[in-house]
């Protein structure tokens, strides 16, 4: 009786969506498509909230709260908006620390300018800080890396730096790690402090919750314009976009964390006489740490691939170059660009993991020498690369002097190697490649993307709001529909069509393959294990690193895009595949194997119906980290949302398109989010999980 | 540990409940002010409140442990968490030494955690991050101990407990009873006078959770704390304590001596658990002597009136004569007829002694 009861309604459920389906379609084919008519398109009723955006922030920047400043210059009192004095504070103090960062890895005299005066410098030639000898800081990384784990921690930061000099990468890649190192570490704290006070306090997790899920689903470009207008172009522009974009994963985690300390750890801190400082310092957030970690790495992931898309409003570094590569197709410059990136990552994210998972020695002899062992060692490095360095100042020729710093276009190349890889096989697939990609945009993608903007208003609503009200009742399709409405009555309703056409093209490839792969590695631990380093390791890249090898194949077109959001986006899939699989409990394998299933049986009727709920969490990472490189994919040109929110930065009023913009893709994945989770956890409610 | 009539002489009591009640929810202040002391927990129920601890008042003394038994969700670890301040009791009053511990403020508090509590908890809580070591050492460097000094005495805590060699282990290398070794030495680590220990040994395996109370006495016979303890099980209860007390729905039933509490049960409730109770394990020869009569013969056997029949029986049973019981300082104070052991060990029950 009970199945019949289960079976009916689920076959209720089949019904209700086959009659929302007709309705959809029956909409879709008899709405007349005409400029007037209020169920094909919405008028643009919210087009003027980007001008009063900008009204507001040129009222905040120029007008607002009027303060007296003292001026150096002309050593006199004048009138200055508040909001524009504190933001040129606080891009000054970044800068500064950049600055100061960066000139004691490549040299330069604005630290000291900032002490002194430009006279000062100009009077003086020996106020010049020379910079740090790339050897040195080889050697240092290694000495660090071996003090905080070992040989292999060793190896891997001493040849990656190593890398980065000898291909001539010395000194944009020192600007980048000089703007990571001041953007992570101040994410790290804003984040953690956030966190902090979200897990005190149930009143700012409340209004936070919201902030962070609209912030993690805004594209990275949309934080560039107002980082650009409130605080000029420049590299502390670049780095405090940085520093907020990746600010919200830290939040959340720092959350997460706090949340899942068991209360009988807490009441024996407090048992122990702790203090409420002691307790958060020395039992939650260690506690805490697994999560914390995490969020560390995710920071320092973030910040890299900001890295580039910084560069649009002026941040020095690889990203620059790398943009400029892209720009004029020199993939082999790109690809090398590329690895330095990456190899930037990977060595900052283990060196702060080892940093954390240090421990002490409380037994080891504490005399001078072996306690300061590695600073003494580190002392004399740095002499000795120095004098080396100073003495191969005299056999440089043309003024090289390899042993300090290798000049960009001195080091070793392969871009040729690349490039003659690129055209061998353009000229060797070229028709293959160009046969695919021309039928995939004729056969599949331009009727897609046609079907996508021949659908009616009325009948997006009626679908998303009835799957909305299938899932989670009234109230998500209320929150479903707020967030279209929102898009609808922007002037850019068919610009989202296409985001979302190209973002489900993307996603449902995406899902099928990741699946696919998830499914058959869960079937061995040794697979399962390779795939999930797989995954690891290209979740490390930053997003638009994926865009080089596309480009290379492809050229600049629709499919190059979404093959790199299809090989970026699989990667969430297969994951949480894995996981989900996999935690299905062993006993249901065991009690499924003993009921005689074979190995399809088992995955089709035990495993995917208990793992689905988390597979379908997967998915929804997929949609957003689809969402993100299709927006990035406007750096190879597109001409969806991604494309419209590039052009706001050239734009001397973009903050309000940015800003809009920016919301309009954040309101998509976010209803995809909220239909998605909902869901998910109703079915884990159901299954117990 | 400490007799009870050495307990008696002591006048002023470590840890002293009058009426303590904690009740969960929302309107549960004035809910228990209109209740007037008569707390029924249905009635609360009803109101969404959630009664923890009903009316509790008892006193401990110094050396003395007290055995908090109940089943889940009889209060027994609110209790303890009332005392210890981990949550405030809705009324009441609790004195530690005398001092009011409701209406001392954090900084009081924290000094008197810092300085004269211990807590030892059933899923162990330990820091996941921190060694053996670190874990041990860490109420001392909370409390302001220098590295070297905290150090030491966790080195002396280690060896105490038994897990020498086993300093720079971390939580997640240890078996779940070294893990509450480990959360036994971290909770003596400040030389506390009081010793809180939450269901410590309830998550351990049988022979492991023999092993550590065999520990815990040992510990205990050296330490001389003041002890609260908290168990679900009643064997254990009946193995460690000096007074037994038993909780139901917040409320202690009867808090006595393992031996009363098994002779005579307050309650029906009670007695449930002590029906099956083998009594020669918890008599002392002491409660069934008979006072001695004049000229009376004695054999050559004297068994002290402290200890328990089951240890003596067979001797006892195989003596002839009369036997003679002595205290601790040898003196005779009565005699033991057979017919009574024997009654204890194969007689009925129910039968009163």
């Amino acid at each position: 009786m009970r199945d019949s009861k289960i079976s009916t309604k689920f076959n209720a459920k089949v019904v209700q969506f086959a009659i929302l389906l007709t309705v959809f379609f029956a909409l879709y084919f008899f709405v007349e498509p005409s400029e007037n008519n209020l169920l094909w398109r919405l008028p643009p009723l919210i087009a003027g909230l980007p001008f009063l955006i900008n009204d507001f922030v040129s009222y905040l920047m120029y007008d607002f709260m009027p303060v007296e400043i003292y001026d150096a210059d002309i050593d006199d009192y004048e009138k200055s908006p508040l909001i524009k004095e504190i933001t040129r504070s606080i891009s000054s103090a970044v800068l500064f620390c950049i600055q100061f960062v960066r000139e004691i890895l490549v040299g330069g005299v604005k630290t000291i300018v900032s002490f002194t005066s430009w006279d000062f410098v100009s009077e003086n030639k020996w106020a010049y800080w020379p910079g740090l000898p790339w050897t040195f800081v080889c050697s240092a990384t290694m000495l660090l890396g071996y003090s905080l784990q070992g040989v292999r921690l060793a190896c891997l930061s001493g040849l990656a730096t190593l890398y980065i000099a000898i291909f001539g990468q010395w000194e944009p890649a020192m600007q980048t790690v000089s703007l990571v190192l001041i953007a992570a570490p101040v994410s790290f704290l804003i984040g953690l402090s956030f966190g902090v006070l979200a897990y005190k306090s149930s009143t700012a997790e409340g209004v936070l919750a919201p902030l962070l899920n609209v912030a993690q689903t805004m594209p990275q470009f949309s934080y560039l314009v107002p980082a650009m207008v409130f605080f000029g172009v420049g590299d502390h522009a670049g780095a405090i976009a940085t520093i907020i974009f990746a600010t919200p994963p830290m939040i959340r985690l720092t959350l997460l964390g706090l949340k899942k300390v068991p209360p009988e750890v807490i009441e024996s801190g407090l048992m122990s006489g702790c203090s409420d400082l002691q307790l958060m310092f020395r039992v939650l957030i260690p506690t805490a740490r697994r999560d914390i970690l995490i969020g560390v790495n995710q920071v320092i992931m973030q910040c890299l691939a900001m890295a580039v898309i910084a560069s649009f409003i002026g941040a020095k570094g690889l990203g620059f170059n790398l943009l400029l590569a892209l720009n004029s197709l020199k993939v082999g410059k790109a690809l090398e660009l590329g690895i330095c990136i990456v190899l930037i990552a990977v060595v900052l994210d283990k060196l702060s993991l080892a940093w954390a998972n240090k421990q002490v020695d409380y037994f080891s002899k504490m005399d001078f020498v072996s306690r300061h062992s590695y600073k003494l060692i580190l002392i004399g490095l740095l002499l000795i690369w120095s004098i080396i360095a100073y003495l191969g100042s005299f056999f440089a020729q043309d003024g090289f002097n390899y042993l300090y710093m290798i000049p960009h276009n001195k080091g070793i190349t392969t871009e040729h190697f690349w490039q003659a890889g690129v055209d061998w096989i353009l000229d060797t697939f070229f028709f293959g490649l160009k046969a695919f990609s021309d039928f995939l945009i004729i056969n599949v993608l331009v009727p897609m993307k046609t079907a996508y903007l021949g659908m009616p208003v009325v009948a997006t609503f009626v679908l998303v709001m009835g799957v909305g009200y299938l899932i989670g009742g009234f109230k998500s399709a209320i929150i479903v529909g707020g967030f279209l409405a929102f898009i609808a009555l922007t002037e850019w309703w068919d610009r989202a069509l296409i985001t979302a056409y190209m973002t489900t093209f993307g996603v449902m490839i995406s899902a099928i393959i990741g699946i696919t792969v998830g499914s058959l590695c869960a079937q061995s631990q040794f697979a399962s294990k390779s795939i999930l380093l797989v995954c690891d390791t290209f979740q490390t890249f930053p997003s638009f690193i994926y865009l080089i090898p596309v480009i290379m194949l492809f050229g600049v077109t629709d499919t190059s895009v979404l093959t790199a959001v299809i090989v970026y986006a699989t990667i969430p899939a297969t994951r949480y595949t894995v996981e989900g699989l996999r935690s299905v409990p062993e006993s249901l394998h065991d009690a499924a194997s003993m009921s005689g299933v074979t190995k399809l049986q088992r995955w089709m009727k035990i495993e995917l119906p208990l793992a689905f709920p988390h597979i379908m969490l997967g998915v929804n990472q997929t949609i957003v980290f689809a969402l993100f490189m299709v927006i990035i994919g406007a750096l190879i040109g597109t001409d969806d949302l991604g494309q419209y929110i590039l052009k706001a930065l050239s734009d001397k009023n973009g903050i309000g398109n940015g800003l809009s913009l920016g919301l309009c893709v954040a309101f998509i994945g976010l209803a995809a989010d909220h239909l998605i989770r909902t869901w998910a956890e109703k079915k884990k409610r159901e299954l117990r999980l | 540990m400490v007799s009870v009539t050495q307990m008696e002489s002591k006048t002023s009591p470590v840890i002293k409940c009058e009426s303590v009640y904690k009740i969960f929810g929302l309107n549960a202040k004035k809910m228990l002010q209109t209740a007037n002391g008569k707390v029924d927990a249905e009635v609360f129920q009803k109101a969404g409140c959630v009664v923890g601890v009903n009316n509790a008042s008892f006193e401990l003394f110094e050396g003395e442990m007290l055995v908090i038994m109940g089943l889940s969700g009889s209060g027994k670890s609110t209790l303890l968490r009332c005392i210890s301040r981990l949550t405030n009791a809705t009324s009441g009053k609790i004195s530690i030494n005398g001092n009011d511990l409701l209406s001392m403020g954090n900084k009081e508090l924290i000094e008197l955690r810092r300085n004269k509590m211990g807590m030892v908890f059933q899923s162990f809580a330990l820091l996941p991050h921190k060694t053996v070591l670190e874990n041990i050492a860490f109420p001392l460097q909370i409390k302001g101990s220098s590295t070297k000094e905290s150090v030491a005495r966790a080195m002396e805590m280690v060896s105490l407990v038994g897990l020498s060699g086993r300093e720079n282990y971390f939580p997640r290398e240890l078996s779940g009873g070294q893990q509450q070794r480990v959360g036994i030495a971290r909770s003596l680590a400040v030389k506390p006078d009081i010793w809180f220990l939450d269901e410590p040994f309830s998550a351990l395996d049988p022979l492991i959770r023999k092993e550590m109370q065999d520990e815990f006495l040992r510990l205990q016979g050296v330490l001389n704390k003041t002890i609260l303890f908290v168990t679900h099980d009643f064997d254990e209860a009946l193995r460690l304590a000096d007074r037994i007390a038993i909780m139901k729905d917040g409320i202690i039933e009867q808090l006595d001596t393992p031996a009363n509490i098994v002779l005579k049960p307050a309650t029906e409730y009670v007695r449930k658990f002590t029906q099956d109770v083998p009594r020669e394990k918890v008599l002392k020869i002491e409660s069934i002597m008979d006072p001695i009569k004049d000229n009376q013969k004695l054999g050559d056997l004297r068994v002290s009136k402290e200890s328990l029949i089951e240890e003596v029986a067979e001797s006892v049973l195989s003596q002839a004569a009369t036997i003679g019981v002595v205290d601790a300082s040898g003196k005779i104070v009565g005699c033991l007829d057979h017919l009574k052991v024997i009654k204890v060990l194969f007689g009925d029950k129910n039968l009163k002694i």
